[in-house]
């Protein structure tokens, strides 16, 4: 997206990426609203991943975002929209996190078999071959992904596509627990005594 | 859940759940879009008749008040919802309608305001195909509402109602928009309507004290020596009065309130401190400095009442009552925390507090206030703003509603105003929004049709929404204006004066007759030039039965202190001004301190 360089941010010391998932009510404007949040901070989302959960009507998002420590902060936010369900920053917990890659590499006859066989060393597809062009889907966590892309602009990377990181956390515990509803608590309106 | 056989359109399903929300008062302006909502309104919006049983109105008896700019439709919503406690209603049409309700909608999500605003949208086959008067209200209120829903189909209209009412209300309260097609509006369907709301994303965190917390504050409370209670708008908002003013008396703490909190606690109890920050009375900012404990009671510790926030209550322990969790640990970082609605908090606190005699404390706080007055009323021979103030109270004894708009007429009506009214002082704080002072009046004239309600204005606000001065004349609202005119905007020429070397850039205002705009309107004009006349034009307005303006003619360039200058902490407050830039004026004048 947007925004300084993610080397020129990593000058800043504390700046470092933040991993958060949320459940979140699968109906238009959501993501509107909470993007809206980070970009009032100024904090850019990094990568972003949504799509529908185990439970009906709602969706799960991993999004990756450079921020601060405030990031607390903008994630309490998040939590008081209604269309947010529940959220959680894992950045601190056990986590397996991958992204999906495609990359579109020129390749002739002569190197098409260099190019394979780099993808065979990461465990990556060859999903389509063309005469001057081959595509290879990778899965993987960031750095994965990145040693793969690194090796391949040997051959002139066409085109690189990535899902952005989706993360889960590790063992039987559940990201998102039902939390039981409060006992409703009534206001009574116009009491106004000392 | 209920429902019948019969249909309603969108219109009427809009109408149905005003009942069922118990809603009678709504302020706006019609338009194309939001027609279908006026077509339902009895007796052109006046409605007295009981809706029938058993069949569908045509017509509903709410009543309507149409404003002149929607704007003034959002903060007369906002007056009234503080003012009765119950959700305010306005209307908006779609496009330029929907927009100019926008600053009356962050307004009311500035100040925690329960606000439900009803907007007409372009027919939905016209929906983000740039159709006339369209504009993405949906989207352009994301950042400034509590929730917001764009209703697509007309089933969806009672649920979506239902939720904008319970969600506006409850928790952290704060407006939402609801805005509807005008298709949708005359589309049938029928009326659901669900026994209790469901929202899976929406936890209004109430009455959930926990006890340990509790225990460390009762602790806290119990230990320390020098304790202030900071009481916010959370107070007023949860109706915590006797909660606060038990507090206060049975373990011995003195209150300070912040802007919003002014008139949760007696004006006159001897325990009273006034308002901190800013221009907040000078002891009090000494002694948040000088505190060991303070306990913030639904307040937010904005930036304008801590000063730089680093230097905040560097000696102090802080319990935080507070209902939202965004807010707790969001400017100061609490010892307790007590999270939830504030009466409930406060009534589990009281439980576990006892009386200290903290003499220590009260004889420091004592010799502060007599070294430092900081509300002193020179004698002068031009009118003093704050004369003006005093004045009011003389007369009124704190007997009405205070309605005020933003600038240094709202500090002084904050630091010159006894309010001994439980929830009688009604201002925008977080937002600032000059002009507030008008429609807000009307609002809370509604809400209060019994009770005097006086609107301190600054001149310059005053020229942002007079034009409902119609709206008032039609009515007759009999709410007193008081014009503290001092031909100027005020606290912008201070700031010039005092940190931009006295360059007055675009500050002084050439206003227009106030008198004769007044009686333009239908409304009685009165003017005070000189300091005598201020008493007998207030009698003559109080005795006036209907509305009234008063221009107040004061000194132009009267400053408004205490101050601490932005970027200063507490500590460095100033009491006394210095007047470096104008060195004839040097403070032998103001020596002659006439103390209250």
């Amino acid at each position: 997206m947007n925004g300084p360089s993610a080397q020129m941010r990593s000058g800043f010391g504390k700046i470092r990426p933040h991993t958060i998932i949320a459940l979140v009510e699968d109906r238009p404007g959501v993501l509107n609203r909470i993007a809206s949040k980070w970009r009032q901070r100024g904090f850019n989302i990094e990568s972003l991943a949504v799509g529908h959960s185990e439970k009906p009507g709602l969706s799960r998002m991993t999004f990756v975002v450079d921020a601060d420590t405030n990031a607390e902060q903008v994630v309490r936010q998040l939590d008081k929209l209604i269309d947010v369900v529940h959220i959680r920053d894992v950045s601190h917990e056990d986590i397996v996190s991958r992204e999906l890659a495609m990359v579109k590499v020129k390749a002739d006859r002569e190197t098409r078999s260099h190019i394979i066989d780099i993808a065979e060393v990461f465990k990556a597809e060859v999903v389509d071959v063309e005469p001057d062009s081959i595509i290879i889907e990778a899965t993987g966590d960031e750095n994965h992904i990145d040693s793969l892309v690194n090796l391949l602009r040997d051959y002139e990377i066409i085109e690189l596509v990535r899902t952005g990181r989706v993360a889960m956390l590790r063992g039987p515990e559940v990201s998102h627990p039902h939390e039981e509803d409060d006992e409703q608590y009534e206001r009574a309106p116009g009491i106004h005594t000392w | 859940m209920t429902t019948d056989d019969k249909l309603y359109t969108g219109a009427q399903m809009v109408m149905e759940s005003f009942l069922r929300e118990g809603v009678d008062t709504i302020f706006g302006l019609p338009g194309g879009a939001n027609l279908p909502l006026y077509d339902v309104l009895e007796n052109g919006g006046v409605g007295i008749r009981p809706v029938p049983e058993g069949v569908v109105p045509k017509e509903y008896p709410i009543r309507h008040y149409l404003v002149k700019h929607e704007q003034c439709a959002a903060h007369a919503a906002d007056a009234y919802a503080r003012v009765t406690g119950k959700a305010g209603v306005c209307y908006g049409t779609s496009g330029p309608g929907a927009t100019n309700l926008v600053t009356g909608i962050a307004n009311a999500f500035m100040d925690s305001v329960p606000l439900v605003c009803v907007t007409g949208q372009v027919i939905s086959a016209l929906i983000g195909r740039d159709g006339f008067q369209e504009a993405d209200i949906q989207g352009i209120t994301i950042p400034i509402t509590k929730h917001n829903e764009l209703v697509r189909n007309v089933n969806e209209i009672p649920r979506a109602m239902q939720e904008a009412f319970y969600i506006a209300t409850t928790g952290r309260p704060g407006p939402v928009l609801v805005d509807i097609p005008r298709d949708v509006l005359q589309h049938t369907g029928k009326f659901y309507w669900q026994d209790k709301v469901q929202l899976r994303g929406y936890k209004p965190y109430t009455n959930g004290v926990d006890r340990d917390e509790v225990a460390k504050a009762a602790e806290l409370i119990e230990q320390a020596e020098r304790p202030i209670i900071l009481s916010g708008h959370g107070v007023i908002i949860s109706h915590a009065f006797a909660e606060v003013r038990e507090l206060a008396e049975k373990a011995n703490i003195p209150v300070i309130t912040t802007l919003l909190g002014i008139s949760g606690f007696p004006g006159t109890h001897p325990l009273y401190l006034g308002m901190p920050g800013m221009h907040g009375m000078y002891w009090n900012n000494i002694a948040i400095s000088e505190a060991d404990l303070l306990i913030g009671v639904g307040m937010r510790f904005d930036d304008r009442v801590t000063g730089r926030l680093k230097d905040f209550a560097p000696k102090a322990k802080i319990i935080h009552l507070e209902i939202d969790p965004a807010e707790i640990g969001k400017n100061v970082k609490p010892d307790a925390t007590l999270r939830g609605d504030a009466k409930a908090s406060l009534r589990e606190l009281n439980k576990h507090v006892s009386h200290k005699p903290r003499e220590r404390w009260f004889s420091w706080l004592d010799e502060m206030r007599r070294k430092h007055p900081s509300i002193v009323i020179r004698e002068t021979e031009e009118v003093l703003p704050q004369y003006v103030i005093q004045q009011i109270y003389e007369a009124t004894k704190g007997d009405c509603y205070v309605v005020t708009g933003v600038g240094q007429h709202q500090m002084w009506a904050a630091q010159y105003f006894w309010y001994d009214r439980p929830n009688s002082f009604v201002t925008s704080g977080g937002l600032g929004t000059m002009g507030f002072e008008v429609p807000a009046a009307m609002g809370a004239q509604v809400a209060a049709p019994n009770d005097t309600v006086w609107s301190i204005c600054g001149d310059g606000g005053f020229m942002m929404t007079l034009q409902e001065l119609a709206t008032i004349a039609e009515y007759r609202w009999p709410i007193k204006f008081a014009i503290v005119n001092n031909n100027v905007l005020g606290m912008v020429r201070q700031w010039q004066e005092l940190f931009y070397k006295n360059n007055l850039v675009a500050t002084p205002l050439k206003n227009p007759d106030f008198v004769k705009l007044a009686e333009a309107f239908g409304i009685l004009g009165l003017r005070a030039e000189k300091k005598l006349d201020v008493k007998p034009v207030i009698e003559t307005a109080m005795s006036h039965p209907g509305p009234v303006v008063i221009d107040f003619q004061v000194k132009y360039d009267e400053n408004c202190y205490p101050m601490v200058p932005p970027g200063a902490s507490l500590d460095e407050t100033i009491d006394q001004p210095t007047y470096a830039f104008e060195p004839k004026r040097v403070s032998d004048e103001r020596r002659k301190v006439a103390v209250r």
